[in-house]
């Protein structure tokens, strides 16, 4: 270690100053040593590989969308449309069962996850109280599931005894509410609202009830978004259950209306007469419908980056 | 304030009579204390009754059920009043060679997903603390955390259009290469496709909780590094590394413990009667048994076995990496 020291050419600048002042990465840079640079390099490149194994795909969809049906079927897109049209998009967008699992997924997303937050802050907040009797025994049951769980079959019996079989309860009740929701809820509770500001209130003559509506609720905010976030994006993208609960197509979420135009290549909805101009409409169809179903996420994903940190950090901070 | 101020004349009371109270006493005290708590905060136990329902019918109440898994299901008796069947079910799970291919082709997937799965978000994350390029740290994380938020099937869509023969870049790539054309239709690339297509979607979210543990590093150990005349790399090497070790346990720990919860979604959305052989893995087992032959006291059967051997290998790995490590779930 000695050696490399004597070696390195930046010491006779001051030494870099404290690591969170300003232009600290030109001190760094002066005292870069030659192996330290070449490593530099590596991490820039291993870096930018990373960021085009990730992107170019996504670009390749979204080029592809906007591209004619032969350019697209012929193979010939791939980072720039060919042939810029928006046929594709027209097709999607005058797709009945298409417009219909978007509307049916919209409602799932705001109901589900109204009912959900809801529900995780009606359980969250008694069990972040230190003076509820059986926190500890709630807390544990709610816990145990994130170890164990019913599983399908034995899931799936209880929908059906309900009678939510083929309704549109059945993709609301059964995930309502996540273990790890009612974690970070929790923790959030229990950092955030000092227990002064309880004593205070039940001095007013506050009940608790009147509490949590006015005093924790208007400053959970945050946590409200990132929970709201979470259940919403959940209940946008999943398929599974649908698969099993739902029979009538008029109740089918987007997902699963997607699963079988794009998997199962149920191509229904498109009534051109010419086989292959059929088949390479087909084909730009599924990129146009990529795009049109992860548009809604893709709207709220810079406030939900910023907010998604916190979510995952807040969870990670053990109660 | 009530309570306070009895409490602090019992406690001089107690303390002037005898230190120690009789415990007889004691528990009528904690009873009573107990019941005027239940009294005073009524309206917290009103708030838990919906949601405290929703974990016993919707959790449960189906773990309860899983006692088909050991009955001779039919529907007119019910769940309880089914004829007992033991083992049986098991046994005739096991008697069935296609046992052992889904056990095979369940623990390659997630030992594979695993091992391919659990490096790459750490060294991203090690790899991007090191940038100083705001711009470009920020594009990086954006950017590969984005896959996180899209769907199963657009993302199953996605590698069936990209790898198409026909239409996709990759398969033109894989072709230069002097590999096959159609990956999906291919049992041996099976694994492949679905293990790195996981790490593709999941890399840049997993990253950001590594990227907390570094940020929460002591910076006067860089300091002393620096003094020392540590290279960049052995800095990662005796400060990163031991500074978000214990994230990494907790990670680990959770990842082995789900080795065989690994998801029905993606499987049988990438399943197709020619890859059938190493894409049948035991959840999509399970709901075809299940669902589509409507066999519910075998599909039970075989979908307790899993969760059960689930739950030893993570009360198993919390066990060995408290012992060793110190760090545990709980």
């Amino acid at each position: 270690m000695t050696l490399k020291t004597a070696t390195t050419p930046a010491h006779e600048s001051d030494p870099e100053p404290g690591r969170n002042k300003p232009k600290r990465h030109r001190a760094a840079q002066v005292q870069e040593t030659r192996v330290d640079r070449i490593f530099m390099v590596g991490v820039y490149i291993l870096l930018t590989t990373f960021l085009l194994i990730v992107l170019v795909p996504l670009i390749n969809i979204l080029a592809s969308s906007f591209s004619s049906p032969a350019a697209v079927s012929g193979g010939r897109v791939l980072l720039w449309p060919v042939d810029f049209t928006l046929i594709g998009y027209e097709a999607v967008l005058s797709n009945q069962a298409i417009l219909t699992g978007f509307g049916n997924s919209l409602f799932y997303a705001g109901v589900g996850t109204a009912v959900s937050v809801a529900l995780t802050v009606m359980i969250a907040y008694p069990l972040s109280r230190s003076d509820l009797v059986g926190r500890r025994f709630l807390i544990g049951g709610v816990l145990f599931t994130m170890l164990f769980s019913g599983g399908l079959i034995p899931t799936y019996m209880v929908v059906r005894s309900l009678g939510l079989l083929d309704t549109r309860w059945a993709l609301i009740l059964p995930t309502a509410i996540g273990a790890w929701q009612v974690l970070i809820a929790m923790t959030f509770f229990r950092s955030t609202i000092p227990g002064e500001l309880h004593e205070a209130a039940q001095l007013d003559g506050a009940s608790d009830l009147r509490f949590l509506w006015s005093v924790v609720l208007p400053l959970s905010k945050p946590l409200l978004a990132v929970i709201a976030l979470m259940y919403g994006i959940a209940q946008w993208n999943s398929y599974f259950n649908a698969l099993i609960y739902l029979r009538s197509e008029e109740l089918y979420p987007l997902q699963l209306v997607l699963r079988n135009i794009l998997i199962v290549n149920n191509t229904a909805g498109t009534n051109i007469a010419d086989q292959l101009a059929a088949e390479q409409m087909a084909d730009l169809m599924k990129f146009a419908l990529i795009v049109v179903s992860t548009v809604p996420v893709l709207l709220v994903y810079p406030f939900v980056a910023r907010h998604f940190n916190k979510g995952v950090m807040l969870g990670s901070v053990k109660g | 304030m009530r309570p306070h101020g009895a409490r602090l004349d019992r406690g001089g009371a107690v303390s002037a009579a005898v230190q120690t109270p009789s415990a007889a006493a004691f528990r009528e005290r904690r009873r009573r204390t107990r019941r005027r708590n239940l009294r005073r905060h009524w309206q917290l136990y009103l708030l838990l009754i919906l949601p405290v329902a929703y974990f016993v019918v919707f959790h449960y109440i189906p773990m309860a059920n899983n006692v088909i898994a050991f009955k001779e299901y039919n529907i007119v008796d019910g769940i309880w009043g089914s004829p007992w069947a033991g083992f049986a079910n098991f046994e005739r799970f096991f008697a069935n060679p296609v046992a052992w291919d889904l056990i095979r082709n369940t623990l390659v997937l997630s030992v594979y997903g695993f091992l391919a799965g659990f490096p790459v978000p750490v060294i991203l994350a090690l790899a991007l603390n090191e940038v100083r390029l705001r711009f470009f740290k920020r594009t990086v994380q954006m950017v590969t955390y984005a896959p996180h938020f899209i769907s199963t099937v657009i993302v199953v869509s996605m590698i069936i259009l990209i790898f198409s023969p026909r239409i996709g870049f990759m398969a033109d790539l894989l072709g230069f290469f002097g590999m096959s054309g159609n990956l999906l239709g291919d049992p041996d690339s099976f694994r492949h496709v679905y293990v790195w297509s996981d790490v593709w979607q999941t890399a840049g979210y997993s990253a950001i909780i590594y990227m907390a543990a570094l940020a929460g590093i002591d910076p006067s150990l860089y300091e002393a590094a620096r003094l020392d005349g540590a290279s960049r790399l052995r800095k990662i090497w005796h400060v990163d590394l031991p500074g978000i070790a214990p994230t990494v346990v907790v990670v680990m720990i959770l990842s082995v413990g789900n080795i065989m919860a690994i998801g029905f979604e993606k499987a049988f959305l990438l399943q197709n009667p020619l890859n059938l052989s190493t894409s049948e893995i035991i959840p999509t087992y399970t709901y075809k048994i299940g669902l589509l032959n409507a066999d519910f006291s075998l599909a039970a059967a075989v979908g307790l076995f899993n969760s059960v051997i689930n739950l030893v290998l993570l009360l198993a790995v919390n066990t060995v990496s408290k012992r060793v490590t110190g760090n545990g779930l709980w």
